[in-house]
């Protein structure tokens, strides 16, 4: 079990001193200025080194996502944007770093940025977490009050942070829909290339990095990239917060080592399965978009990117969902089938048509209303959802789709079965595309 | 996608202007962006109209149009697209946002719904009689660990049971939603487990300057123990007995010849597998072959030498196989006109069978009938190392002779494989 002295969020349930002077006493702001009189590279470096992958959900290795950017200027300033806009379904880590440590963030902002050479960072918090975004601001106003950031400050390189908010637009999470949102339009995502390290807000070279990626690296340059890899599995290292959400005893959200199974991630911090560990039903484990994995196909697996790839899932934001067996687990997945289909921004057609046509079928599912062959079909147009789009959003939208068919086809046939058998009850629904 | 339109033109009012602090607010808004980019402060510009008005008016998409110097097609694609801005009048006491995805789902979303339909309206974005409540089924608010919550204007309420939602209905009805504690409505902290830290029990332990005390003292501890800690004699045998007599003189001052020292050496004894694999008669008693298989003198993976047919004849010659002219050998006859399936006999495969049929071996029956001696002879012929009397040949044999497969079944519960 990780100990706290190698936690890097110190503060996440917001029971200590919240200020500047209390984040201090914890570590943070300790020798940003030595860090930053390092060097761009030798920051990236490290970056490199400590193998971390971005915690947003791709897993994208931060280090070699700094180093795309310009290491000349042409003239066009460069921007950092921090991803706040978490809206994925059972994620809210970057809820308790914003309202309860803000201050990893602020100081991985001057960090990051000075290491891209950016002149200022754009954090976009979703519109929702008002009172995060007010605690951020306070956060930012203290650093700038102790010169911390912003011109001529102490650290020696002058930087900005402005607070930005969406307004509940799921799609805003995707880096190219969430600057596109940041210059005032319609969140829809832009086409790839040109990359945002090119051309990103306001075509300027823009780098778009998810809320703990940035904030644990003031942290990992501080106690250096050896200490950093050394935890969790090769590949997949370092500390994560992992949120455990659902049918366990004390949900809770937890900074843990990567590679934890499962079974010690809850039995440690999420008091056991409601009804004990033979009342498992299946979890989701890294939020919405990743396919549902059965209870016996979880229990032993080591929680990190590869370890849930080889069950045929993803890792994404290590948002735990768990579903004990008294979860309707058809109508819990078209339930995120009614999400996507809500949250989908309605410019690619496939995804704009599908994931409403996906829903509806999946609402029959739910009832059984149905021919037996159209699974096969959902499962057939889940596929010609998948990566025909600009985003990833179809494909996001298709994933679960695809796990509840792989993983509990029987009791969607049963409920097609049951459902025919009293029939001659039902009443023929006629449900009009919208 | 969601289907959003403005409200009627019957609600809508005339205008619309910042008052009070939304002026200076939205003004610091639109200085956050560089210049010529102030159309960025789009959304949170609707967003304090929308504070102030308790939602979005045409009026106001129109005045922030104006005031960002965008087109009003523009402004109007932002407050559609973003579901966050209200485009009909809400509840103006309280307007009660449901989360309703999945993981406040399973958690028991639904029935906080059916708080809301019964105690507001049955549709959502629908105020009840006095327009003062309403309330909307809204996607993931992203507090999922305190699953099921509401939101409600900037606060979010969760880890709500129907009955203190309807407490807090009642309690913003009354104008008193104020006195609600915004966060979990239970005895747990934000989002720690609720049966007590798990994690970050004490403050002290994340301080700086405890960190920096641990990391002193071990800095400490490495370099004192480097300068007086004599190096670990932990790998070496612990003996107290003197290595030799130190009234020996050495080098002994006689020569020793090599051939003299060659003759009183004795020859090694002749390495034997078979020997080497035996239990010792003090563990077992019974002087036997381990099971398993025989020790390797080198590991199977290891390079040998291509045999030449001289070492191979060699090795032949040396294993001590029973000559055929023993008096043990057991009685062979002719091939009779019906052989006997030898291979049902547990231990006997076709190669086996191949071989006691050259001994002129072909009859359950005269296995059945070997004695002891016979028995031995055959198991060193046939190199078995004892396992004739293991699966024993001879009561299988004679189940089979007497009454075939049936008789076998009987005596043994299975069927011969």
């Amino acid at each position: 079990m990780l100990q706290d002295k190698d936690r890097i969020f110190t503060n996440i349930y917001g029971l200590f001193d919240r200020s500047l002077k209390g984040a201090m006493a914890r570590g943070q702001w300790d020798g940003t200025k030595a860090i930053i009189d390092k060097g761009r590279d030798w920051i990236i470096n490290e970056m490199k080194a400590s193998g971390l992958r971005g915690r947003g959900g791709a897993g994208f290795p931060t280090g070699l996502k700094w180093s795309f950017m310009p290491k000349q200027s042409d003239g066009r300033p460069s921007y950092l944007v921090v991803n706040a806009d978490e809206s994925e379904p059972g994620t809210c880590k970057d809820r308790d770093i914003l309202r309860h440590d803000p201050h990893t963030l602020v100081e991985g902002c001057l960090v990051a940025g000075f290491a891209m050479g950016a002149v200022a960072a754009y954090i976009y918090v979703r519109g929702e977490f008002i009172r995060e975004r007010e605690a951020l601001q306070r956060a930012i106003d203290e650093a700038y009050d102790a010169r911390l950031i912003g011109k001529d400050n102490i650290n020696g390189y002058d930087f900005d942070i402005y607070v930005h908010h969406g307004a509940g637009a799921y799609i805003c999470g995707e880096e190219t829909a969430l600057l596109e949102s940041l210059e005032g339009k319609k969140g829809q995502p832009r086409l790839k290339p040109p990359f945002p390290a090119n051309m990103g807000l306001y075509g300027c070279p823009t780098t778009v990095n998810n809320v703990e990626s940035i904030a644990v690296a003031p942290t990992i340059l501080r106690r250096g990239a050896a200490w950093f890899s050394s935890i969790g599995r090769p590949n997949n290292v370092g500390t994560k917060l992992f949120m455990l959400v659902g049918h366990v005893n004390t949900p809770c959200t937890v900074e843990e080592a990567m590679g934890i199974t499962f079974r010690e991630l809850v039995e440690k911090h999420g008091g056991g399965i409601r009804g004990g560990w033979d009342n498992l039903l299946a979890v989701i484990p890294g939020g919405a978009s990743c396919p549902v994995v059965k209870a016996e196909d979880i229990i032993d697996c080591p929680m990190d990117f590869d370890g849930l790839r080889e069950r045929k899932s993803s890792f994404g934001t290590a948002a735990v969902i768990v579903m004990d067996k008294s979860t309707d687990i058809v109508k819990a997945i078209a339930r995120l089938s009614y999400f996507f289909k809500h949250e989908s921004c309605g410019q690619c057609t496939p995804c704009r048509e599908g994931t409403g046509w996906m829903w509806r079928v999946m609402e029959r599912l739910v009832r059984g209303e149905a021919q037996k062959r159209e699974i096969d079909m959902l499962l057939d147009v889940t596929k010609q959802i998948e990566g025909h789009t600009i985003c990833a959003l179809g494909d996001a939208a298709a994933w679960p789709i695809q796990g509840l068919i792989r993983n509990f086809r029987p009791e969607i046939e049963r409920r097609i079965d049951e459902f025919t058998r009293n029939a001659h009850r039902a009443e023929p629904v006629l449900v009009a595309a919208e | 996608m969601s289907v959003r339109r403005l409200a009627e033109p019957a609600v809508q009012p005339a205008t619309f202007a910042f008052a009070g602090e939304m002026v200076g607010e939205a003004q610091r808004w639109i200085a956050k962006y560089p210049e010529g980019r102030q159309q960025s402060a789009v959304i949170p510009l609707l967003m304090l109209a929308q504070e102030q008005e308790g939602w979005v008016t045409k009026a106001a998409i129109e005045h922030v149009a104006g005031m960002l110097d965008m087109p009003l097609i523009r402004v109007l694609e932002v407050a559609t697209f973003y579901t966050q801005f209200q485009l009909k009048p809400v509840g103006r006491q309280a307007h009660i946002q449901v989360c309703g995805t999945t993981p406040c789902m399973i958690m028991g979303a639904e029935k906080l719904m059916d708080v809301c339909r019964s105690k507001i309206h049955h549709d959502q974005f629908h105020p009840n009689a006095e327009g003062t409540l309403s309330w909307e089924e809204v996607e993931c608010l992203g507090a999922c660990v305190n699953a099921p919550m509401v939101m409600i204007f900037k606060d979010t309420y969760e880890d709500l049971t129907p009955e203190r939602l309807a407490e807090i209905i009642d309690a913003f009805e009354t104008g008193k939603g104020d006195t609600v504690i915004p966060g979990p409505q239970t005895a747990r902290s934000v989002s720690a487990p609720i049966g007590g830290l798990t994690s970050l029990t004490e403050e002290k332990a994340v301080l700086k300057a405890t960190r920096d005390r641990e990391a002193r003292e071990a800095a400490m501890a490495d370099a004192g123990e480097a300068a007086s800690v004599p190096p670990s004699k932990s790998a070496k045998p612990k003996t107290d007995a003197p290595e030799t007599n130190p009234a020996i003189k050495t080098p002994s001052p006689e020569k020793a010849s090599q051939n003299g020292e060659k003759a009183a050496s004795v020859g090694a004894p002749v390495h034997s597998a078979a020997a080497a694999n035996k239990a010792a008669e003090a563990v077992e008693k019974v002087e036997k072959q381990r099971s398993g298989r025989a020790p390797h003198d080198e590991p199977v993976t290891a390079f040998k030498a291509p045999e030449t047919r001289q070492g191979a004849a060699r090795a032949k010659a040396q294993v001590a196989r029973p000559s055929l002219g023993d008096r043990n050998r057991p009685a062979g006859i002719e091939k009779p006109a019906v052989v006997d399936d030898l291979k049902l006999i547990s231990g006997v495969g076709p190669k086996i069978e191949g071989i006691l049929h050259s001994l002129g071996i072909y009859t359950f029956a005269q296995v059945a009938a070997w004695k002891t001696a016979e028995r031995e002879w055959v198991d060193g012929y046939l190199n078995f190392k004892g396992r004739i009397e293991r699966d024993d040949w001879v009561k299988q044999a004679k189940a089979l002779a007497k009454g075939g497969v049936a008789e076998y079944i009987r005596v043994f519960g299975k069927k011969p494989v």
